[in-house]
């Protein structure tokens, strides 16, 4: 986005509404404090560095 | 997606733009790239709310459209972390809602996708309805006097060839790919360059520095003999210099753009909805099937 004066480390809102699973296309749910997002369908956890999503799933933390 | 065949190690290509960067990455290319598809975005009379920039390497597309104010706000979705994006993501596997986005760029990023007709399918329906997908990507034409000059070279000395340049797709196949991606209006079109070198390892030196090195998966792993690059350099020169000395390469940048459907768009007519008759737009007189005219 390009707002430059959010806090460095925290999830821009707007990506929140936008981003799905990439391998599901399903809802993820935003973990604040983890920094994660999760997708519930893939069992799969999304790390959050610096602010930036990475949705590739091999970086993804695996859910039981 | 890991399950499509692959053409290009995409892990290599990482490798390879991050070593570009070490060098000091070369993006004339990616420059000129951007600034043209600034200048097809500024025309189009549409306020773009939510863009995307997918794949494209380097910043200057997402700057260009940030300075020329050509969208409220862009996310920079990359695989590659230097690129500054917003989101890390594969081209091939788009973690973006259906319906969200109200454009799409990329510039020289989706003929290194192993998946073309996934990915363009995936961006279509990540648009709004009446969203633009602008992208430019290499097409065939692309470094061929590269390949000419080292198939023959490699058939030379070593007796067989072993490909060295992407299998880049041509115009008439990226047309229908967007059409049967399901977007409206699709128009290809080919923007060919021409750039001068000193000589072939000039070049070579500037393909490092964007990160173009060869990254297919069927390429040879032994290292390139030294007799086979003299022979190529020497073909190169050959066949595809001018007479001040200096080397031609081609790069051929494909132009790919089509609109998410939309029933405000250009629809076909009904079949028999004509009010006008064929014979008056003609000026002739209608005869019966089966009657030849001057018969």
């Amino acid at each position: 986005m390009t707002d430059t004066d959010r806090p460095a480390g925290s999830l821009d809102p707007k990506l929140l509404e936008i981003l799905v699973c990439p391998i599901t296309k399903g809802p993820l749910e935003y973990d604040a404090a983890r920094q994660e997002l999760i997708s519930r369908a893939a069992k799969l956890a999304y790390p959050i560095r610096d602010g930036i999503p990475i949705m590739l799933p091999e970086e993804a933390r695996k859910l039981d | 997606m890991s399950e499509s065949p692959g053409i290009f190690d995409r892990s290599l290509l990482r490798a390879r733009r991050r070593r570009a960067r070490a060098l000091g990455a070369e993006t004339f290319l990616l420059d000129h790239v951007a600034g043209d598809l600034a200048e097809r975005l500024s025309v189009v009379k549409r306020h773009f709310a939510l863009a995307a920039d997918i794949g494209s390497p380097g910043r200057s597309v997402q700057d260009k459209i940030r300075v020329q104010h050509l969208a409220d706000h862009i996310v920079a979705i990359s695989d590659d972390a230097g690129v500054s994006a917003v989101v890390i993501a594969d081209e091939e596997a788009l973690p973006l809602a259906d319906g969200s986005l109200d454009l799409a760029v990329s510039a020289l990023a989706l003929h290194h996708v192993n998946d073309l007709p996934g990915a363009l399918v995936q961006i279509r329906r990540a648009l709004k309805p009446d969203g633009l997908f602008l992208a430019a990507l290499l097409g065939g034409e692309t470094l061929m006097e590269l390949r000419q000059a080292f198939t023959q070279a490699e058939a030379e000395i070593e007796g067989g060839v072993s490909p060295h340049v992407a299998p880049f797709a041509d115009l008439r196949d990226l047309g229908a790919l967007l059409q049967r991606a399901g977007f409206a209006l699709p128009v290809a079109d080919v923007d060919r360059l021409t750039v001068r070198y000193e000589n072939v390892f000039a070049l070579m030196r500037d393909l490092r520095r964007m990160g173009a090195t060869n990254s297919l998966i069927a390429r040879r792993r032994s290292p390139l003999r030294r007799a086979t690059l003299l022979r190529m350099t020497e073909v190169y020169a050959q066949r595809f210099s001018d007479p001040d000395g200096r080397v031609r390469a081609t790069f051929e940048v494909v132009w790919l753009s089509g609109w998410a459907p939309h029933e405000s768009q250009q629809q076909p007519l009904k079949p028999g909805s004509a009010r006008t008759r064929l014979a008056d737009a003609l000026r002739t007189a209608e005869l019966p099937a089966g009657e030849k005219a001057g018969g």
